[in-house]
């Protein structure tokens, strides 16, 4: 029994959106260490939900979900929204709020440690607002600032949406497919920014994706799953075409 | 050949001829218009003496009378502390009203219930509520307060709702995903989406509002439209001219200055 | 390393006094009327109760009440209602198209036309049903006419901005072939607009409807009429039997227009 903390700990997860069609149909796995885990598998395997699951944007039929020695499934309110503050999200359609400056999209990541008052005052502390700065620099953004934030263009978009999630100062990211709306070239781009984060402040980044090349280029551990379990959990140079087949049947596609 | 023939042969028929539908409703038209004219009562011996009064009638309302400016200041300055208190009340409420009444913001027992006031507040109108709360709080101004309240709420929280129902639920995601509270995601999220139509639908409401307060004044609730009614019942038709000149003014007054207030929002 | 202190405002000087120089003449405008207005506390606080008693005062519904006088009040207000839309046609029709740039192009007939619709628009039928009480006597006619000449601001306005919108390849394409002016409209721009046409009717049916309803309480015929005698001889019972028919109309209304708009438009 290992006794290295573990950061987060997804126990029998089980998600039915239709009664007896459960999507998740009993997924196990922990993370005790911090870089980029990918995770794949075809279209409507449950990835997203499983994510989902995870800071609870969805709740889950059966299971536990520990994160930080808490299990996310059974608390509520205030305690529920402190969890969620440690769970950054990076969504695959950016999801920024379009009408907003990028600053304050960035500054919204620190929402979950504000009041409501502050929240529409805009009283953000200078310490946050340094910050912001400094993360736009490091992202590359720095002179869009005070942009809208539907002048960007994609690729833009999601790394102030990477930003917006580090500004959380999370112990773990959740990405969800966050290139699979970019170009070849951005897409590694982003991967790029999503190891340095990892590596900068130590903590571990789940990643959803189609791409397995990509995984197999920028992860550090892949867990594989199919028809709503985990086949394959390990290091990327682990998996071989079998394996592969199993996920996302079929052999066309492999070259 | 053959086939090219038959072709033209299909053509052959009338492409302009009318369809059914069209006389159909034309003759649906007529019929009624004949029906419902004949129940007026109307005979020419009738119409005529009627435009005889239309033009003593306008007749006396030139040139228009401002005599009795106080009385039209104090009936207008009313008219439009009606316009403004209930204005300014209505539309901060139908900005609560209408987040409750939104059903992708609220669950059931919450948003069913709320949209049925504000479907009950937009039934009636204004005039049948005026005379309600006059009957039940008295003349004067508070009950076309209450009134302009009512129809303010009935207006923009409906229309609120709507937009909020159609924005798109990623922004509020992301924004849950962050930890904030409830407030805060409508506020940072929900907000931004819908606050520029929201503005528009209160800028139209005050309008409707100030033209509103000048009539329901009529049934007693206060404002310019008792002292038009008096005039009325006084037959000082100019005074009643200078009355409507003074409505029109306001109300091309009032459409310019909501441009402006758009255009900073 | 000396951490540099970054500045973030989220709105622009200029554009912060702007907002606030709004929200600081609403609150001070409504302050303002709130100290000034005419209001007595004591029927403030004693509205609630006041309503409950008028509303208690209304049930039973007196059903018995519908068909001496109810129902046919009530179809003398569809009337007045119909009629008075179908009326309104005559004038707003010409007064879009003089109103439409690309019809007419004299900003002299611009003028004269906006003249027209927009004190339409200013006067409340309410009012206008005052006047055509005055000009006419009491019924149905002044009812008419009163949602006749307010509706033509409405109609008209929106009819222009319809015809503003249209296509105007085949307009053009109709006048390079030689067709007289006739001809143009009918073919070139009537298909154009049609649609938007009947939307702006109905929806003008459906506000109007409302109206009729209340046009009574000044004499102008329809249920207006009944409720207005019903509430002086405090026969509350009577009153809530017209209100639900008014109800029951006006939903009714609101239904066959909807219908008809998926049908057809």
């Amino acid at each position: 029994m290992s006794s290295v903390r573990k950061l987060l700990q997804v126990k029998e997860l089980r998600k039915e959106y239709v009664s007896g069609n459960p999507v998740l149909k009993g997924v196990d796995f922990s993370i005790e260490e911090a870089g980029l885990v990918a995770i794949i598998g075809p279209s409507g395997t449950g990835k997203s939900t499983l994510l989902r699951c995870i800071n609870r944007l969805i709740d889950s039929t059966e299971g536990q979900i520990i994160v930080n020695d808490v299990d996310i499934c059974q608390t509520k309110g205030r305690s529920l929204r402190k969890l969620r503050r440690q769970l950054a999200m990076v969504f695959q359609e950016y999801n920024l709020v379009e009408r907003l400056s990028v600053m304050e999209n960035v500054l919204s990541g620190r929402l979950g440690y504000m009041s409501t008052w502050q929240a529409w005052r805009r009283n953000y502390t200078q310490q946050d607002i340094n910050s912001a700065y400094e993360l736009l620099g490091s992202v590359g953004l720095a002179e869009h600032a005070t942009k809208r934030a539907d002048s960007l263009s994609g690729g833009q978009r999601q790394r102030v949406g990477i930003a917006r999630a580090v500004m959380q100062n999370p112990s773990i990211i959740l990405a969800d497919e966050p290139t699979s709306s970019l170009d070849p070239k951005t897409a590694v781009e982003i991967m790029e920014l999503l190891e340095k984060f990892s590596l900068e402040k130590n903590i571990p980044v789940l990643i959803n994706m189609h791409d397995v090349n990509l995984a197999k280029r920028f992860a550090k551990r892949i867990i594989g799953m199919s028809n709503g379990y985990v086949i394959y959990d390990g290091q990327p140079k682990g998996i071989t075409d079998d394996h592969l087949k199993e996920i996302y049947g079929g052999e066309s596609w492999l070259d | 050949m053959a086939g090219l023939n038959s072709i033209v042969e299909g053509h052959k028929k009338n492409p302009f001829k009318r369809s059914r539908w069209n006389i159909g409703l034309w003759i649906l038209v007529v019929t009624y218009l004949v029906y419902s004219i004949g129940s007026l009562g109307l005979n020419a011996e009738r119409f005529l003496s009627g435009i005889g009064h239309a033009s003593i009638l306008l007749d006396r309302m030139f040139p228009p009378n401002f005599e009795r400016w106080e009385l039209l200041l104090s009936g207008l300055v009313e008219s439009l502390e009606i316009a403004m208190i209930s204005s300014v009340s209505g539309i901060f409420l139908s900005l609560f009203i209408g987040i409750l009444a939104a059903r992708n913001l609220m669950p059931p027992w919450v948003s069913v219930p709320i949209r049925g006031f504000v479907a009950l507040c937009r039934s009636f109108h204004p005039v049948i509520i005026a005379i309600l709360f006059v009957k039940s709080v008295g003349f004067g101004a508070l009950a076309g307060i209450l009134t302009l309240i009512i129809a303010s709420i009935g207006f923009i929280a409906k229309l609120f709702a709507e937009a909020i129902e159609e924005i798109s639920f990623k922004q509020v995601e992301a924004i849950r995903a962050t930890g904030a509270n409830f407030s805060s995601v409508v506020i940072y999220a929900v907000m931004p989406q819908v606050f520029s139509r929201f503005i528009g639908f209160a800028t139209y409401q005050f309008d409707s509002n100030l033209r509103n307060s000048t009539m329901v004044g009529i049934v007693g609730a206060g404002g310019l439209g008792g002292t038009l009614f008096s005039a009325f019942q006084r037959f000082d038709y100019d005074f009643v001219a200078a009355i409507l000149i003074t409505i029109i003014s306001l109300i091309l007054v009032w459409e310019f200055l909501s441009t402006l207030v758009r255009r900073v929002f | 390393m000396a951490t540099i202190d970054y500045h973030w405002q989220r709105f622009s000087f200029g554009k912060k006094l702007a907002r606030f120089s709004v929200y600081l003449f609403f609150i001070t405008g409504f302050l303002f009327s709130i100290r000034s207005v005419e209001v007595i506390p004591e029927f403030l606080y004693d509205a609630p109760e006041q309503i409950m008693d008028l509303l208690s005062r209304m049930w039973p519904i007196d059903y018995a009440f519908y068909p001496l006088t109810v129902h046919e009040a009530i179809i003398e207000t569809l009337n007045i209602a119909t009629l008075g839309t179908l009326v309104t046609l005559i004038f707003a029709i010409p007064l879009a198209l003089m109103n439409a740039s690309n019809v007419v192009s004299s900003p002299l007939i611009h003028w004269i036309s906006r003249f027209f619709l927009v004190s339409s628009r200013s006067v409340n039928s309410l009012v206008w049903a005052l006047l055509f009480v005055a000009m006419f006597g009491p019924g149905m006619l002044a009812g008419v006419l009163a949602i006749a000449f307010r509706s033509i601001g409405f109609v008209g306005k929106l009819l222009g901005e319809a015809l503003e919108e249209v296509n105007m390849g085949s307009v053009e394409a109709l006048r390079a072939t030689g067709a007289p002016w006739g001809a143009v409209m009918l073919k070139g721009y009537c298909p154009q607009v049609m649609p938007a046409f009947f939307s702006i009717v109905l929806f003008r049916w459906d506000i109007n409807v409302r109206e009729s309803a209340v046009l009574g309480l000044v004499g102008a015929g329809g249920i207006g009429v009944v409720l207005n005698d019903s509430m002086n001889l405090f026969q509350w019972q009577e009153v809530a039997m017209s209100l639900l028919a008014i109800f029951t109309v006006v939903v009714l209304a609101e239904i066959l227009v909807i219908n008809i708009r998926n049908r057809l438009i």
